[in-house]
């Protein structure tokens, strides 16, 4: 069970023709009660959870690794790095795999909603506090219609010390 | 004719050819002097032969021409005529280079030595005896207005696959025939044998083709007929005696033949026929054998599934899936080994190098090599290769004493350089041993201070080995020509680290020096032993492996509160509790109701205490750390037959953590 | 289509006569050895036999004594691909039971003629 999230091209030219600058677009997801958003072109795939395998003394967050078509890709509960949400694992489990900092890496989330398309005067800039996730992974707050979508800076965060998965001498 | 461009085949042609001179070349290196034996003369004989074969045919003239020099004497040692000599191998392995360079430099490369060419075919020739070959004057003779043939086919010319209507047919390709079927000899229908030919011919060929062009038609035949050729004299009428041609007796319908002309056909861009070597990316072998190990996966899964199939009901289907489970695996193997390369792919480099270069020291040298055929990435072994010369040289030129002091010091007065490669601890270990005189430490000392290297207050022998790679150590040395060459063993190092690898020295004065080269396995296969402790599989390499036991009471001791030692035979082996180490859950919570498996490293033992011995398998080592961290304790990872990863016990750091533990 | 046998150990040889017998519409079979190209015939029929002289396993020369041997190839045309065109090598060949040679290097044309000879 894999799916590549598509975008529909067809919107985008009107969007460039209205003037205003290049949308971006957004793959969505939630972890608790908040909706989030990351970069679609750092997704790679969406996949059901798999069976992980444990790696020794790793955080309670880092799940493990899984096969991903022959390479070893390490799986990050987000919810629990972020203490969101109930950490269940069943049928309905989702991993997105992404691709960022030349690596690939998955993580869990509650739920995959859809992509969104958001243009920078969509775009705020990230309030200093009301999130569950640390300040310094957000880019700014995506409002679109009554939906309040927090950017997340996907590679920042997977990169950064505390994920704890890379070593050190590798951490941006 | 045909617009076949040859081109199409000068790759295989030059990739064959430098595999048979490499082929040649080992031949020649192993050639017993004096009791030389028929399959390996045939061998080098069979090289030579196939390149000039290739190249006259590709149109490598020069190659076609020095090659037919080489085969030519090869011919003679082959029948009997010449005894090989030590300067007959010598010469040979001088003319494989030749060869080689004429190859390269055809094949785009670099231009070769033309005076080197010319020199080394001066000494073939000599070597055969060759003089200049005089053409004998071909005496002009008058062009003739036809020939005058008779043709008596032996009764048995079938029996070599001749058929003289061909013949027939040819000679009036040559001009104009007039034939003749003489049918005397024809015996009544009964005791016809449609075996035997009863009929000859009488031909008179008009034109102007001379009489070699006849004879031509009959090179084939000469010893299966009767033949005379003569100057026709007179025209002869042609006309009334070609019903001799429909007369002949049909030929025995051995060969199936169709009489349809073939059609010449040639479809620019149909290369798919002639390219049996291609290069091809590494990135896409890498992409083949995931989607393979996807393939073995799924493949897995079904076979699961069909467990539960009633095996009478679904007899065809549970048959097809194992036939299915056959290919999957025999296809991953396939696909693995074409990343996968024995390392005698670089060792084999080492015997010409090292007789070279023993006769230019004027030392007596014996090459060892123990475990070529462990595999490697290529990738691995083609970086590999730079750093393993420098390391054989060193040992040449400095390494090993001259036969003279070898013989005043009480030793072997041939000097002897083993090169060795194994797996170890999920790694590749390869080592360049040489028993000569060892590291000076004080000269090594001396040489630093010289040199501005930093030395460490007090250092350990260890360390004073370990200055050897320092930058600047040896790059400014005199660059003698053997190990000179302004290559330090500082870039050996570098290349080795380039690898992942660590590179460790070993020394003991007038015994010999060690340099061991340790190196990871990025895409290597190793054969594993799968371990099950609570949840989880680890893979053991085997080769780490010594044996695996269920301890008796008594056996297991503590030495202190968390310090276990186990009592094998005579020997205290700390044990190491792998759900301990890994903070996982474990079934058993005592050595003594588990299994341990006594892994050795560096020579040292740990027994890793296990709940279960799942089996043995080949197992693909996959990188932890290019998506992940290094993990403690842990060298790799792998995919199980299931689609699970397991990871790769680092037995060398368990064994290195735990038996420092036991000791302390 | 003619069937033709082409055995020679050498790659880029086998592979040029293949391309260039193909190419002239004929169904060609390679084989790397005389014993490959022996299994192979013993099991099909082929209209004529192309091998090279040097070879492992089994050279040319017992090739076409074998072949001649089974009662499939009794007149089959069974032609050496040479080097040598001294007439001992050539009597060698004839007395194996071959039916004629093609001496190295040859080119296209020159294969096609000798081809053509032997199965037109």
């Amino acid at each position: 069970m894999s799916a590549t999230p598509q975008s529909s091209p067809e919107t985008r030219p009107e969007a460039l023709a209205a003037g205003t600058g290049m949308p971006n677009e957004f793959l969505t997801f939630t972890l608790g009660e908040e909706e989030y958003g990351v970069d679609i072109l750092k997704v790679q795939e969406i996949r059901g959870y798999d069976t992980v395998t444990k790696v020794p003394n790793a955080p309670s967050f880092i799940k493990g690794v899984i096969n991903l078509r022959g390479t070893i890709v390490p799986v990050v509960d987000l919810r629990l790095k972020f203490a969101l949400g109930r950490a269940d694992y069943n049928q309905f489990t989702v991993m997105i795999i992404l691709n960022v900092a030349r690596r690939v890496v998955g993580i869990v989330v509650d739920g995959v909603s859809d992509v969104m398309q958001l243009t920078p005067e969509q775009i705020r800039p990230a309030p200093e506090f009301g999130s569950n996730v640390n300040t310094k992974f957000i880019t700014g707050i995506g409002a679109l219609e009554q939906r309040m979508l927090i950017l997340m800076d996907i590679e920042k965060l997977i990169s950064s010390e505390d994920m704890a998965l890379m070593d050190s001498a590798s951490v941006h | 004719m045909s617009n076949i461009d040859l081109s199409r085949f000068h790759r295989t042609f030059f990739d064959e050819s430098l595999e048979g001179l490499d082929a040649m070349e080992s031949a020649l290196l192993r050639l017993d002097i004096g009791q030389a034996d028929a399959e390996t003369i045939n061998l080098i004989f069979r090289s030579a032969h196939s390149i000039k074969g290739g190249a006259g045919t590709f149109g490598f003239t020069a190659v076609a021409g020095f090659t037919h020099l080489l085969e030519t004497l090869l011919e003679r040692v082959r029948s009997g005529q010449r005894q090989v000599s030590q300067a007959d191998v010598d010469l040979l392995l001088r003319s494989v280079d030749v060869t080689r360079a004429m190859l390269r430099a055809a094949d785009g490369g670099d231009a070769c030595d033309l005076d080197n060419v010319a020199r080394v075919s001066a000494e073939l020739e000599q070597a055969l005896d060759m003089k200049p070959a005089v053409v004998a004057p071909v005496a002009a003779r008058p062009v003739a207005a036809g020939w005058s043939i008779r043709f008596i086919p032996k009764p048995d010319i079938f029996a070599s696959g001749n058929d003289p209507l061909r013949i027939l047919r040819e000679l009036d390709r040559l001009g104009d025939a007039g034939i003749t079927c003489i049918a005397d000899d024809l015996p009544e229908l009964g005791a016809i044998d449609p075996e035997r030919c009863y009929l000859s011919w009488n031909i008179a060929l008009r034109g102007d083709c001379d009489e070699a062009a006849v004879r031509e038609v009959f090179a084939w035949v000469e010893d299966e007929c009767n033949l005379e050729i003569l100057p026709l004299d007179q025209p002869v009428a042609t006309a009334a005696s070609v019903e001799g041609m429909e007369a002949a007796p049909p030929a025995p319908d051995a060969g199936g033949r169709v009489v349809k002309k073939p059609q010449l056909n040639v479809v620019e861009g149909g290369k798919a026929a002639a390219e049996s070597s291609i290069r091809v990316g590494t990135e896409k072998i890498d992409a083949l054998i995931n989607l393979v190990g996807e393939l073995v996966i799924t493949q897995a899964m079904l076979q699961q599934t069909a467990e539960s199939l009633d095996p009478v009901l679904n007899e065809k289907l549970l048959q097809g899936l194992s036939q299915l489970d056959r290919n999957t695996r025999m296809l991953q193997e396939a696909v693995m080994s074409t990343r996968m390369l024995p390392v005698e792919a670089v060792f084999s480099r080492f015997p010409r190098m090292v007789r070279d270069l023993a006769a230019k020291l004027g030392k007596q040298i014996r090459l060892e090599t123990v475990g070529e055929s462990t595999e490697l990435d290529k990738g691995v072994i083609e970086r590999i290769a730079d750093p393993l010369t420098h390391l054989v040289r060193n040992s040449l030129d400095h390494g090993l004493e001259t036969t003279e002091q070898r013989i005043a010091a009480g030793k072997n007065p041939t000097g002897t350089i083993t090169l060795r490669a194994a797996h170890q601890g999920g790694h590749i270990v390869i080592q360049v041993s040489d028993d000569g005189r060892g590291l000076n430490r004080e000269k090594i000392l001396a040489k630093a201070a010289e040199r501005d290297v930093p030395v460490p207050p007090n250092p350990a022998d260890a360390d004073v080995w370990q200055l050897i790679f320092a930058p600047g150590f040896s790059t400014a040395e005199a660059v003698t020509d053997v190990s000179g060459r302004g290559v330090g063993m500082d870039v050996v190092k570098k290349n080795v680290q380039a690898l992942s690898g660590q590179i460790e020295i070993t020394t003991e004065a007038g015994k010999g020096t060690t340099v061991t080269i340790r190196l990871p396995l990025t895409l290597a296969i190793l054969d594993g032993m799968s371990v099950r402790v609570g949840d989880d599989v680890f893979i053991v390499p085997l080769n780490c492996v010594v044996e695996s036991l269920q301890p008796q009471p008594g056996q297991v001791k503590a030495l202190t509160s968390n310090a276990r030692v186990v009592k094998v035979r005579n020997e205290y082996v700390p044990l190491a509790p792998l759900h301990q180490h890994f903070n996982i859950r474990a079934d058993a919570q005592h050595a003594e109701t588990s299994i341990l498996v006594l892994v050795e490293s560096e020579g040292r033992k740990v027994a890793v205490q296990v709940d279960e011995l799942v089996g043995q398998q080949q197992v693909v080592i996959k990188s932890l750390e290019a998506n992940y961290r290094r993990v403690h304790g842990i060298s790799g990872a792998t995919i199980l037959g299931d689609g699970r990863v397991a990871l790769i016990l680092d037995v060398a750091e368990l064994v290195r953590g735990y038996a420092r533990a036991a000791a302390a | 289509m003619s069937r033709i046998l082409a055995v020679d150990d050498s790659t880029s040889m086998r592979q040029m006569v293949s391309f260039t017998l193909k190419a002239a519409g004929y169904d060609v079979t390679e084989a790397e050895d005389g014993l490959a190209a022996l299994n192979l015939a013993k099991t099909q029929k082929f209209s004529l036999v192309l091998a090279d002289v040097n070879m492992p396993n089994m050279d040319g020369l017992s090739l076409v004594r074998a072949l001649r041997g089974l009662p499939d190839y009794k007149f089959t045309p069974l032609l050496m691909l040479t080097t040598e065109s001294t007439p001992e090598k050539k009597a060698e060949g004839k007395s194996a039971g071959a039916t004629g040679w093609l001496v190295k290097p040859f080119n296209p044309e020159q294969l096609i003629a000798t081809i053509q000879r032997v199965l037109s």
